[in-house]
């Protein structure tokens, strides 16, 4: 059952006098109930833009929006701004990157972990109280009781991570967000909040966004992935094809620049070369060009349409890599 | 934290002990002395001596330094040589005209300039944002004294809504019993004596808030700003709190710690006396008071208000820096 619609979102930051930017540029993808989709691509692709846009907390002047959201039945973008906070925080909620600039420095963890228990399900002092210590022991932080009485500053980072984590998934929400969850914090924590994420959506039920430039975690987690690059979808497949073969030479190149163990230790890194900013506008072609491997002449011109093989495996791409095994 | 606060207070003994000497050489080394205030520009050398002699004015300056410190340590700061009483009642008659003046002056301050500095960052370059930050820069240019002499052309000549000079009105009475009339008036039961007593207050009051409300406006409106874009007013929202609850505990209170700071330097400074609001409005607090001994070189009452101002400053920035870990934990002292 599709939980989570999103159909030709487009986001574009105005400023008067100055071109406009056009960050997300058309993005559509679905997310199952209890599914874990990937979003995928490097910094300024538009991934957080896209997860800011559905959960409705994009500035509302200088931005234009566009298309659709639509979350269970609701188009999400249609709704007034005080309807849309019964939404957030209860049904959509969202994890963010930086666990020590996205937890308020001044007010106890246990606060910010009640006041969304208080909000949206309506819990009193006590009863707020111990479902918040409840909380925090699910999502693995020692001594609950003491923490919740302690300040942001006084936690580790991981610890930090997971008392986000214990304020998004305190109302139970059906679709969850993670922007960039571990990447502030250490390999060995990561994995563990990984981890924990996995089996709060099993638990749970919660549909999940991932959205990350780690490929690694979407190997570890995802159904599907989308990879975007410069504001559009570029390929969108389930997980196992997707690594096995991909089909646009950026994923491609992605997966060939992730550094190998078995590599023989005198064998360099092979990057993507040259950096997202050497984009075509995408009216005048694909945007990944100027970047590409596999280069061919109709690639500029007209924008790549996204194309379907037989088992539902999207590119966009009018010269894909080829895979002899196919 | 209670042994930084003692720290803090030791620390004010070599604090009061160098200012003492700074100020006591400093200011019997100005020109003039108070014999020429007594007895006039055109008296004879012989009755200057006089005058001097008697009041140990001749002596080396170490020997009246000596004796200065001498009585300082039984908090005794001599006679004033204007009035003949002693300076400490002459200071506790006067601070608490000031310190109603202060009160007033900061609530109007604060009172005003929080809201209207959050209203100017909510409305970022709209018409009220624009009208706040022109108003604070009238705000902090305006001369206080023509300020105040504004207000009271209009406002008590012209209109006569406001009592043009004055505590309280001497027909009405009043008792007296903290030397706060706004007080007394209430610990009495004397509404009128309160009321008349606050009338007088509205006046001065304005022209003291000027320029802190200016700053308070600047500073709230830039630290607003600031804390909107942080990641945990993202989180907050992202949770779906009421408006009311997102602002009241997540934007306010971050942004108003620079503002406290503020805040506490202006109430020092208000409780040193506003000299030029009180000899306007001749509001009887230890401002225009101390313009008077300067005038007079009357020694025991400037050293003495002096200091006294210096560690009322002294203890309300202590406050300040207390309350200050109070909001903040990341910066609670041990």
């Amino acid at each position: 059952m599709t939980l989570l619609d999103v159909q030709d979102l487009s986001v574009a930051f105005v400023r008067r006098g100055e071109a406009a930017v056009r960050a997300v540029d058309g993005v559509s993808f679905t997310v199952d109930a209890g599914q874990v989709v990937g979003l995928v691509g490097e910094s300024g692709c538009g991934k957080s833009v896209t997860s800011l846009a559905i959960m409705g907390l994009l500035p509302r002047r200088g931005v234009e929006l566009g298309g659709k959201a639509v979350f269970d039945g609701t188009d999400l973008f249609g709704l007034a701004p005080r309807d849309m906070r019964d939404v957030r925080g209860k049904d959509v909620a969202m994890i963010f990157q930086d666990p020590l600039s996205s937890l308020n420095p001044v007010i106890p963890i246990g606060l910010q972990v009640t006041e969304v228990l208080k909000r949206h399900r309506g819990m009193k002092g006590d009863a707020a109280g111990r479902e918040a210590a409840d909380l925090l022991d699910r999502v693995g932080i020692p001594d609950p009781k003491r923490r919740l009485k302690e300040y942001p500053h006084q936690l580790s980072g991981g610890m930090r991570q997971r008392a986000l984590i214990a304020m998004a998934v305190a109302c139970r929400p059906r679709l969850l967000i993670a922007d960039e969850p571990t990447t502030a914090l250490d390999v060995t924590i990561q994995a563990q909040i990984l981890e924990l994420l996995k089996d709060l959506v099993h638990e749970f039920g919660t549909a999940l966004i991932m959205i990350t430039h780690d490929l690694g975690v979407v190997a570890g987690m995802c159904d599907t992935v989308n990879v975007l690059y410069s504001g559009r979808i570029i390929e969108t497949a389930a997980r196992r094809p997707l690594f096995a073969a991909p089909l646009h030479p950026y994923t491609h190149g992605l997966l060939g620049s992730i550094p190998r163990l078995d590599a023989l230790e005198s064998e360099p890194l092979t990057p993507i070369r040259g950096s997202v900013r050497d984009a075509l506008p995408w009216a005048s072609g694909c945007a990944f060009q100027p970047r590409c491997d596999r280069p061919v002449e109709a690639c500029v011109g007209a924008p790549p349409e996204l194309d379907a093989t037989f088992t539902g495996h999207e590119y966009r791409c009018v010269n894909p890599v080829r895979h002899s095994n196919d | 934290m209670l042994r930084f606060i003692v720290r803090r207070l030791l620390q004010l003994v070599p604090t009061m002990f160098g200012l003492s000497l700074l100020l006591f050489v400093w200011l019997h080394r100005l020109p003039g002395g108070p014999e020429t205030s007594i007895l006039g520009e055109r008296a004879t050398e012989e009755r200057r001596a006089q005058i001097r002699e008697s009041l140990g004015l001749d002596q080396p300056l170490y020997v009246q330094y000596g004796r200065f410190m001498r009585k300082l340590i039984q908090f005794d700061f001599g006679d004033s040589i204007q009035t003949g009483r002693s300076v400490t009642t002459e200071f506790l008659q006067r601070f608490p005209a000031t310190v109603e003046l202060t009160v007033v002056g900061l609530t109007i301050a604060i009172g005003l300039g929080i809201p209207l500095g959050y209203l100017a960052a909510r409305r970022r370059g709209g018409f009220l944002d624009s009208a706040a930050v022109g108003g604070s820069l009238i705000g902090i240019c305006i001369p206080i004294f023509f300020l105040a002499y504004l207000l009271k052309l209009v406002f008590a000549v012209q209109l006569h809504w406001f009592p043009s000079s004055g505590r309280q009105d001497e027909l009405l009475d009043a008792t007296r019993v903290t030397g706060f009339f706004v007080l007394d008036g209430i610990l009495t039961q004397e509404w009128d004596a309160s009321w008349d007593a606050l009338m007088h207050l509205i006046l001065p009051g304005i022209a003291l808030a000027s320029v802190p409300l200016a700053i308070i406006v600047r500073i709230t409106r830039a630290s607003v700003l600031e804390v909107l874009s942080e990641d945990y007013v993202r989180t907050a929202e992202a949770k779906g709190l009421t408006e009311q609850t997102v602002r009241s505990r997540h934007v306010l209170r971050n942004a108003l710690l620079p503002v406290a700071t503020t805040v506490g330097l202006a109430v020092g400074g208000l409780l040193s006396g506003a000299v030029l609001t009180e000899t306007v409005f001749a509001f009887g607090g230890i401002g225009s008071f101390l313009k008077d001994a300067i005038e007079f070189r009357d020694y025991p009452v400037l050293m003495g208000f002096i200091m006294m101002i210096a560690l009322v400053y002294v203890l309300v920035n202590l406050a300040v820096d207390v309350s200050y870990s109070l909001i903040d934990p990341r910066v609670r002292v041990r």
